[in-house]
């Protein structure tokens, strides 16, 4: 069934602040095999006109995929989540998520489309540091395959 | 942000060092505890096989993660990354044989976009087992 060409647009409410942990940081980069002392030693992350460590260009879609539930779950919009694939991710930096950091995002649904049988639904996550500014916006693509297909 | 490569000494087609990043089951079991992604198709290989697959398959955001340490390393500091993004095309298949897979990845120099921004624009290329595993990698990445 299709979904609900009315949800695009519509932008869920920003989520509980993230706190951004040095150890969580130094977890994720030894999980992808990442020794770039900018993650772990803060006098090198300084060396690069850092405040403080900060993490991987990908850690934070942990974050926003998380806010990306919203969307998901939302009993309205009748996603099937268990045949649901990422498609597509993309980040755009304003500035590197560093340790400290209280995160927010803000989740609106871009676009709902079908393809091939497929829908296809693209959210934007804005997150936003403690002090209001943009720091990172990401763009997630989630295809649900079709039920007969299982 | 301090990245190591001037903008200056880079030109279209400059290549970066490739690099091959293995993954293990043990591998995909401490990036879904890093991550909090524990989708069972990461590590369950009978639930994985149930879903179609034809074994457990590394997680997509993992896969992104190493092919943009090619950027990384080239540039120095990972804070010089300013867009970076990719298409999932196939799963990188990894086996219960303690040998897992490995990820093979290159990045060229595709745009010089901005002298003022110092940007450029580089092209990913991600392979595992002679299957490109990214679509549309690139990564916009401010210099010296």
């Amino acid at each position: 069934m299709a979904l609900d060409q009315s949800f695009v647009g519509r932008t869920y409410p920003p989520t509980d602040p993230y706190e951004v942990g040095r150890e969580k940081i130094r977890e994720f980069a030894e999980a992808i095999g990442d020794t770039n002392p900018a993650y772990t030693d803060t006098e090198a992350a300084k060396a690069l006109g850092h405040p403080d460590v900060i993490a991987p260009p990908t850690f934070v879609f942990a974050i926003t995929f998380k806010a990306a539930g919203l969307v998901v779950a939302d009993p309205q919009l009748g996603l099937d989540y268990s045949r649901v694939v990422h498609g597509d991710q993309k980040f755009a930096y304003r500035r590197p998520v560093r340790a400290g950091d209280r995160l927010t995002v803000t989740s609106t649904i871009e676009a709902i489309r079908s393809m091939a049988g497929n829908e296809v639904i693209d959210i934007r996550g804005e997150v936003h540091d403690e002090a209001g500014e943009h720091v990172v916006t990401a763009l997630t693509k989630l295809v649900a395959r079709p039920a007969e297909e299982s | 942000m301090t990245a190591k490569i001037a903008y200056d000494d880079v030109e279209v087609g400059t290549e970066l060092p490739a690099r091959t990043f293995p993954v293990t089951r043990a591998t995909l079991v401490q990036y879904a505890g890093a991550s909090g992604d524990f989708n069972p198709i990461h590590w369950n290989e009978k639930f994985a096989k149930e879903v179609g697959l034809p074994d457990v398959i590394a997680h997509g955001m993992f896969t992104m993660a190493s092919a943009v340490r090619v950027v990384t390393d080239w540039v120095g500091d990972p804070g010089a990354v300013a867009e970076y993004g990719v298409r999932f095309t196939k799963p990188v298949v990894v086996p219960n044989d303690g040998t897992g897979a490995l990820i093979e990845v290159s990045g060229t120099v595709a745009a010089k976009l901005d002298d003022a921004e110092r940007t450029v624009r580089v092209d990913l290329t991600a392979k595992s087992a002679g299957q490109k595993v990214l679509g549309m990698s690139r990564a916009v990445v401010r210099l010296a």
